[in-house]
């Protein structure tokens, strides 16, 4: 009848569909990082000249010029070890606190599961903004912070506007906001952790901390090299925290690659340098993002295989 | 096993409480700020004693900023329409562009799939300056500088790759074999995918738009270096408002409010998806 009319036309337009129909799918998506793919190659043809829109007679080739004259350029390893300092103080501090409030929440109960739903606003805060919030709560005539200090016997405790305390001041706001990140993800592994193994070593009268050490750190460890990888890769990168609070200031003191590369952009106008920064940001978060993403996918796996 | 000592019930609950305490603090306090005029900010003691009173969102809503010395007129609420047509206009190319690949990505391996996959993934995780700063100069001349329509085409580095991702794993969830059968029955693979594919994963798409958009929303760096005053999102908006208010912290304040509220608001409401979709797809149900 019908459906048999219907039947070779059905046959042919599924053989034209097994093989292009995933491309026909994908195109938009492929598209869009074609799209994507022409302004890095950009910026690989600009880290490689000598470019400031503000001398475009001077505009040429330099080859690797912009990247040789980072080795005896203070103000890049400046930019370098900031940008270290930052990702690896969030990313300890983040972990070390996730961890610790992870496991405070464990056990499901409804003052733990509402307390993790109030542990989403600041993750959901956008991290900008977030640092206006901190600039409102340290400023130094109003500033309920800078209060609070003052309490503790600092008399004049300047938050991001001292040399001294600038990085103190963006890691804290780095850390209200991507700590519940960490929190969340820990929190999941926690959960999905087997029993027996905890059984088991209770019946055998084994001590809680030693517990902590033998089972549930081990078994965590993929959750938390998974989370600290993400973690490191968006946090070597930050710029918004960063920006809004200070633009890179007092002085050079916080002026991490992308907010670095932006001013050279911007106010320097050298658009070689700025890109040949970004070039070297970029090797940095490849080879983490590699790593991140064997790490994801095996996770993943795992999770997948258990459920 | 589950037996605690008075002594460390206790301490959990200090411990617990000052966890909400820090995490919750600055959002309370910057709300009660909104709440104020700049004379009781500016007290000293700070205090929590005062009248609370909403001049500051009626000036922002209104437009017009009136101090003491002079009135100036604020176009916070057009950032705030932005932000909403940046936002939805980049979850919905996304979801069009991005479900239909995650589709293709997790039923046919065909030649070059995990390459373009891991390509869009790349993306996510790359210094966005190095893409955006070349992109100015090109912008300028495709026309696209300062449009709606070239943001949210540079908005999808961020939303298509997480829509992929996570509705990929949604999809590749599903049995093969149900999909098969409603083949066998009669169907076109579009009313298979449509019919079979889409509702089985729709946990899944609406995590990963619901993801997408609070990630579009809170985005700083696209609208900040492509966009102008007057096509940028509340997170540009709130810091070019702080420049030029100057010392009207109240409405500062409440600028920071209405941004963050709507993010906020939608995590409470659907906060079961959110983190399923946070948890990056490593941990099901």
């Amino acid at each position: 009848m019908s459906v048999q009319a219907d039947m070779p036309v059905m046959r042919r337009s599924s053989r034209l569909s097994r093989t292009m129909l995933p491309y026909l799918l994908s195109l938009p998506a492929l598209l869009v990082c074609i799209g994507i793919l022409i302004p890095f190659g950009t910026a690989v043809y600009y880290s490689l000249q000598r470019y400031r829109m503000s001398q475009p007679w001077n505009r040429g080739m330099n080859w690797g010029e912009n990247y040789l004259n980072f080795f005896t350029d203070p103000d890049f390893w400046n930019t370098l070890q900031v940008s270290l300092t930052y990702a690896g103080l969030t990313v300890v501090l983040e972990l070390l606190l996730g961890l610790g409030i992870a496991l405070l929440l464990q056990k499901r109960s409804r003052v733990n599961n509402f307390v993790s739903i109030m542990l989403l606003m600041p993750l959901m805060t956008a991290p900008a903004l977030a640092a206006l919030m901190f600039k409102l709560m340290t400023n130094s005539n109003f500033g309920i912070l800078s209060y609070f200090m003052q309490l503790a016997g600092f008399q004049d405790f300047r938050w991001a506007s001292s040399p001294d305390t600038a990085l103190l001041t963006v890691i804290l706001v780095d850390v209200w906001v991507y700590t519940p990140f960490i929190m969340i993800l820990l929190l999941a592994g926690l959960r999905s952790l087997p029993t027996q193994p905890f059984e088991a070593a209770a019946l055998d009268g084994v001590p809680r901390l030693e517990q902590f050490w033998r089972i549930t750190l081990p078994m965590l460890s993929p959750y938390i090299l998974t989370a600290a990888l993400f973690r490191l890769l968006d946090s070597i990168q930050q710029f918004d925290i960063i920006y809004a609070m200070t633009q890179g200031g007092p002085g050079d003191k916080l002026m991490v690659f992308q907010v670095e590369a932006y001013l050279n952009f911007f106010q320097s106008t050298n658009v070689g340098r700025s890109a040949a920064l970004l070039m070297i940001l970029w090797a940095i978060t490849y080879v983490l993002s590699n790593i991140f993403v064997k790490n994801w996918l095996r996770l993943r796996e795992r999770a997948r295989g258990e459920a | 096993m589950d037996h605690m000592s008075p002594l460390e019930r206790i301490l959990r609950a200090i411990a617990l409480a000052l966890v909400v305490l820090f995490f919750m603090f600055p959002i309370f306090w910057i709300v009660l700020m909104s709440l104020q005029t700049n004379e009781t900010i500016l007290r000293s003691p700070p205090s929590m004693a005062f009248v609370p009173t909403f001049k500051n969102y009626a000036a922002i809503i209104a437009g017009r900023l009136d101090s003491n010395v002079a009135s100036m007129s604020i176009h916070f609420m057009g950032n705030l329409m932005n932000s909403v047509i940046l936002s939805v206009g980049s979850v919905a190319l996304a979801l069009v562009l991005g479900v239909p690949a995650a589709y293709a990505f997790a039923r046919h391996k065909f030649k070059g799939s995990e390459d373009i996959a891991f390509t869009l993934l790349s993306f996510r995780f790359a210094p966005p300056l190095l893409v955006l700063l070349p992109l100015t100069l090109y912008f300028q001349s495709l026309g696209l500088a300062n449009t709606y329509v070239g943001l949210i085409w540079v908005y999808q580095l961020i939303c298509l790759p997480l829509i992929l991702w996570i509705v990929r794993g949604y999809f590749e969830d599903i049995s093969p074999d149900i999909e098969h059968a409603y083949r066998i029955a009669g169907h076109g693979w579009f009313a298979t995918f449509r019919k079979i594919a889409l509702p089985l994963a729709g946990p899944g798409i609406a995590a990963a738009g619901l993801l997408a958009f609070i990630f579009a929303w809170n985005n700083f760096v696209f609208a900040l270096v492509l966009a102008s005053a007057d096509k940028q999102p509340v997170t540009v908006g709130a810091l070019a408002f702080v420049t030029a208010s100057g010392i009207q912290y109240g409405q500062i304040a409440a600028a920071i409010v209405m941004s963050i509220a709507p993010t906020l608001l939608l995590a409470l409401w659907a906060q079961k998806y959110l983190v399923e979709g946070l948890s990056l797809g490593a941990v099901k149900g």
